[in-house]
This record gives structure tokens, C-alpha cells and sequence, in this order.
């Protein structure tokens, strides 16, 4: 188990900490916001790069796991009054299932035929849910507000749905690192480096990619109820937000694939450029700069496809070698 | 003798294109079976029909007594059988040590990841890689990526190993290097079937030796009987003389 003494492992995990629990010791509400989704964003980045930096697979439409675990949660909650517990575990349980019968479909594909399949699911999905009765169909679910009176009321629910993603976000990384560092992990690597290869050295590679596809759509899932859960509605634009899944592989890219610091490093700096340009009062013309704020996205994408495909942590790692005995 | 692998009127098809013909052969356990043939003769087709990267359009694979013919590679490696790739096909962005444990945790023995690496070291020093563990794959030259090859499919611990080409591209003192290491591998009990162009190497270590020519057997037989059979000085070593040189030239 001498995997556990890397420090990569431990500066990321106390990052990591360190984030979820300045709200917590400052109480104060609004940094909790803030800090609510950046942790959201680096649970997501740390699972999707299970599927994209590990294994080599771009999920452009993972933002799909996040909308239906989310739909589900609400439904159970509205519906059925499930406890909270019991719809996160109920999200991410569909987002397994939808990922699990994927996998065996789409995960034939390679390159970009899959990245554009996942974009096809997205959208299928969403069409659906707008059109299924039982989730609401256009004007989606909304919570009443007695819902929150058994977590102590809206204040306390928000408290208790923030906790409950500081919770899957450290479980997000040791997760990720015990992938990492597993014999699974090195089948994942292998697919990623040479697919063919990989079959022939005996990795059976129809499952274990469906399984890191799973693995990877579990948490979206669960964080989507949280998200939900705290919105107090859901509707199938706000679900299905394709440009999500797109920030959040910007995100990975940034920090770097394949690493366990990179999705998180990458999540952090992008959530504080991205609130640097909503709330700024800067204009580009007449324009102000925080309409900017996709298009800005998509060059730093652009420009570190060109320049620094391995993103920072993998930039590091490659160009000062003792880094990599620290930076995992 | 029990016979490892048998190969019973194989024939693949690329679209028009007849890539195997009612290709027939035995290895039996423990030999060295030398494949030649001109370019686009097959070789390789041949190597990805047995090992199950491309299925069989006819015919029929046994293997270690199962008929294996259409399975995934990955379940042959399963099985036990094991190949290198004529077009180095490293792991680039993992080390040498990485690359190797793939072979021990997922082929024919699925050691888990602490006994991996032990075997890995092991292979490393006997392949002559072990300074280069910790490099990354891609940063190794065109020979040290052939013994990566050998390595990867060693730590496997075979019962078959298929060699395309692993003297290719390689100088004298490499290609002395690496015979050396064939043979060492085969004296471990390892049966070998090997792609090879280079003459002198291929008939000094195979037991016998068959060619194909076209997507068809056109001989088979031990390397004196081929180097002087007349439709193989034809079909592929050209001149009768060269073919009495090789033969002279054996140790």
C-alpha cells in the first residue's frame, strides 16, 4: 500500500480539503457559494478524466449523467419523498445504468466517432426528458418549498447539500488515485496509449472501458442532485447543458489528462477566471467582457491543444523530471 | 511431442484481395518455426489470423488443444500465446517498467500489479533494458523498442511466442545480441514462430521452416531442405549460390 505515501496524492487531497472547509470554519454563505461550484467542478473534471485522461476516450456529452442523476433525484424527492441520502445514491445509480449500456454500445467507436456519439446522447436525452411526462416535460420538476423543512429548512439544506459535495469531492479523488495506481488503471493506460496493443497483451478491453465509463458517470450523477436539490427545480435546458461538458473537459486540459492534480488545478483556475469575468465591469466596445466569457473558453482550449497538449501538471511532469516523484 | 499449434487450411480474404490460402502447419511444443516469404507474401496476416486480430474467412486454429479459431486477442493472450509487433507499438507515455507489467498483469499469468513488477525487472535484466526501467517508453531508439516488444510479450510467460521481424532494422552486434536471447528464450521451454528476413539469423536458430509465397505454403522443412529447395530460391532467395552461402555460413 506504499501508494498512499506519494505526496501527489496528499497535495491534492489537502487542496482539495483545504477548499471544502474555508466556508465551513469562515460560515460565511457566500464563500460557500463560490466554493459549492468550484468543488462541483473539480469532482466533475476528476471523473470525466477517468474516462478522458486515463483512458483515453473524450465523453463530450458527459454532462448527460450529471442531467439525469440530477432528474431522477428531483423526481424521487417530489414523487416518491425519498430522503436526499437516498436520491444522490438513486442519481448516480442511473448514471451507472445509462453508462454501463453505453458502453456497450458506443464504446466500439473510436476517436471522434465516440466523442460524437456522446454529444448525440446528450441531446437524445434531453429531447426525452422534455417529452416524459412523469419528469415534468418542458417546464421540468420543482420543489415545494415543505421539502426542505426536514433538513432544518432552506438555509440548513444548503448547508447539508455543500457538505455533501465537499464528501464526494474528497471521495472523487481518492477514487481517481486508486484507479490510478491499480492494475485496472494500467489496463486503462494501455487502451489509451495503443488500443490494439493493449487486446493484444490480454486486456479485455470491451471491459474495462465500460467500466471506467461507469466509474466515471457515477458522481456526475450524484452531483447532479445536489445541484438540483439546491436550485429547487430542474428543466431539461438547465440539465443538458452541453457547453458544461465543454468547460469541463477545458478544465481537464488546463490542469492536465491523465493526472490526478490537473482536473483539479485546471477546475480551480478556470471557476476563478470564469467569476473574474462575470463580475467584471470591463467593456470590449460597447460590449461588456463578461458576455466574453465562452468564447474566451475556447481559445485557452485552442491555444493549449497547440501549445501544451499535456496541460500544466503533465507540462511539469514532463519538463522538470524530479516533479514527478511529487506531483501525481 | 505434443503438437501446440495447429493451423488447418486458413484463408483470409482483404475484399479481392486473397491475403491467405488454405494455409496448413504444426508447431509442435518446444520448436523454433521459421516463417519467410517475399514481401506481401503474408507474414504478417498470417501472424494477426492466429492471434486473433483478424478472423479467418476459412479454416480452422487449434491451440494448446482448443479450437481458438475467431477469438479476441485478448483471450488468446489469455490462453498463452504472446506476439511482438514488426512496427514497434510501445506504450509511449509509460515507462519501460510499466509497459513490461502490462504483459505480467493481464497475459497468460494475471499477476497482480506487486508481482508485475518483480517479473518486470526480471525480463528488463534478461532482455538487457533493466537501466531503462524508469525511462518513458517513447524515449527509447528502434532496437531498444524491439526488446521492449520482447520484453512486453515475455513477461507474459508464454507458452507461444509469435516474433515478427525483431532483427529487423538492427546492426550485426544487435542482431547477434538478440539471437542470443531467442534461444535463450527457447531453451526456458518457450515455443517460437518467428517472421524474419534476416537469412543467416533465421536459419541458424529455426528448427524448421516454412514459406509462404502468394498467401499459399509453398514449403516446409528443415533449413537445409529449404535453402535448397527450387521453389523457394525461385520464389524468394533468388540465386541458388546465395542460398549455398547461407548454408555454409552456419556455425
Amino acid at each position: 500500500m506504499k501508494q498512499w505515501l506519494h505526496p501527489g496524492f496528499w497535495i491534492t487531497f489537502v487542496i482539495v480539503l483545504a477548499l471544502g472547509l474555508a466556508p465551513i470554519v469562515t460560515q460565511n454563505a457566500s464563500i460557500r457559494e463560490v466554493m459549492f461550484t468550484i468543488l462541483l467542478a473539480i469532482s466533475m473534471a476528476v471523473s470525466l478524466n477517468i474516462i478522458l485522461g486515463y483512458t483515453g476516450y473524450v465523453s463530450f456529452g458527459h454532462v448527460v449523467f450529471f442531467g439525469l442523476g440530477g432528474y431522477l433525484g428531483m423526481y424521487l424527492i417530489d414523487s416518491w419523498k425519498a430522503s436526499l441520502p437516498l436520491a444522490v445514491l438513486g442519481g448516480g445509480a442511473i448514471a451507472a445504468l445509462l453508462a454501463l449500456a453505453l458502453g456497450a454500445s458506443i464504446l466500439r467507436l473510436r476517436g471522434a466517432y465516440f466523442a460524437l456519439a456522446t454529444i448525440g446522447i446528450n441531446e437524445a436525452a434531453r429531447t426525452f426528458v422534455a417529452n416524459f411526462e412523469p419528469f415534468g416535460g418542458p417546464t421540468g420538476i420543482e420543489l415545494h418549498f415543505s421539502v426542505y423543512r426536514d433538513y432544518g429548512g432552506p438555509a440548513q439544506a444548503l448547508w447539508i447539500a455543500y457538505y455533501a459535495v465537499v464528501g464526494i469531492t474528497l471521495f472523487a479523488i481518492v477514487f481517481s488515485y486508486l484507479i490510478k495506481t491499480s492494475k485496472f488503471g494500467l489496463g486503462l493506460m494501455s487502451i489509451r496509449e495503443d488500443e490494439d496493443a493493449a487486446e493484444v497483451m490480454g486486456i479485455v478491453t470491451p471491459r474495462a472501458k465500460t467500466l471506467a465509463f461507469v466509474f466515471s458517470a457515477v458522481l456526475p450523477g450524484m452531483l447532479g442532485v445536489l445541484f438540483f436539490f439546491k436550485n429547487g427545480n430542474v428543466e431539461p435546458g438547465d440539465a443538458f447543458r452541453l457547453h458544461f461538458s465543454i468547460e469541463t473537459l477545458v478544465m481537464i486540459m488546463l490542469g492536465g489528462q491523465g493526472t490526478l492534480l490537473g482536473p483539479v488545478l485546471g477546475a480551480l483556475g478556470y471557476q476563478r477566471l470564469r467569476g473574474l469575468l462575470l463580475t467584471s465591469d470591463v467593456k470590449i466596445g460597447t460590449l461588456p467582457l463578461k458576455d466574453f466569457q465562452l468564447v474566451i473558453s475556447g481559445i485557452l482550449l485552442l491555444i493549449i491543444v497547440l501549445f501544451i497538449p499535456a496541460g500544466l501538471v503533465g507540462w511539469l511532469r514532463r519538463r522538470f523530471a524530479p516533479l514527478r516523484r511529487v506531483l501525481a | 511431442m505434443s503438437v501446440l499449434l495447429q493451423v488447418h487450411e486458413v484463408t483470409k480474404r482483404f475484399g479481392g484481395l486473397q491475403a491467405l490460402t488454405q494455409v496448413s502447419f504444426d508447431l509442435p511444443e518446444g520448436q523454433i518455426l521459421g516463417l519467410i516469404g517475399p514481401n506481401g507474401a503474408g507474414k504478417t496476416t498470417l501472424f494477426n489470423t492466429i492471434n486473433g486480430v483478424y478472423k479467418p474467412d476459412g479454416g480452422r486454429i487449434t491451440f494448446r488443444g482448443q479450437d481458438v479459431t475467431g477469438k479476441k486477442p485478448y483471450y488468446l493472450a489469455k490462453m498463452g500465446m504472446a506476439r511482438t509487433h514488426q512496427i514497434v507499438r510501445p506504450l509511449n507515455d509509460l515507462t519501460v517498467r510499466e509497459n513490461v507489467m502490462v504483459g505480467a498483469c493481464f497475459g497468460h499469468e494475471n499477476r497482480p500489479l506487486h508481482e508485475a513488477r518483480a517479473i518486470a525487472d526480471e525480463v528488463l535484466a534478461f532482455v538487457g533494458l533493466d537501466a531503462r526501467a524508469d525511462q518513458l517508453a517513447g524515449s527509447l531508439n528502434i532496437a531498444q523498442k524491439k526488446r521492449l516488444e520482447m520484453a512486453r510479450a515475455l513477461a507474459a510467460r508464454p507458452h507461444l511466442l509469435l516474433l515478427d521481424e525483431v532483427l529487423a532494422g538492427l546492426n550485426p552486434a544487435e542482431i547477434d545480441g538478440m539471437v542470443q536471447t531467442i534461444l535463450k528464450i527457447r531453451d526456458q521451454g518457450v515455443t517460437i514462430l518467428m517472421i524474419e528476413h534476416v537469412m543467416k539469423a533465421i536459419m541458424n536458430v529455426s528448427d524448421r521452416i516454412i514459406v509462404l509465397d502468394y498467401g499459399q505454403l509453398i514449403a516446409e522443412g528443415t533449413p537445409q531442405e529449404i535453402a535448397s529447395n527450387q521453389r523457394v530460391i525461385e520464389a524468394y532467395l533468388g540465386d541458388p549460390r546465395m542460398a549455398e552461402q547461407l548454408m555454409e555460413e552456419q556455425v
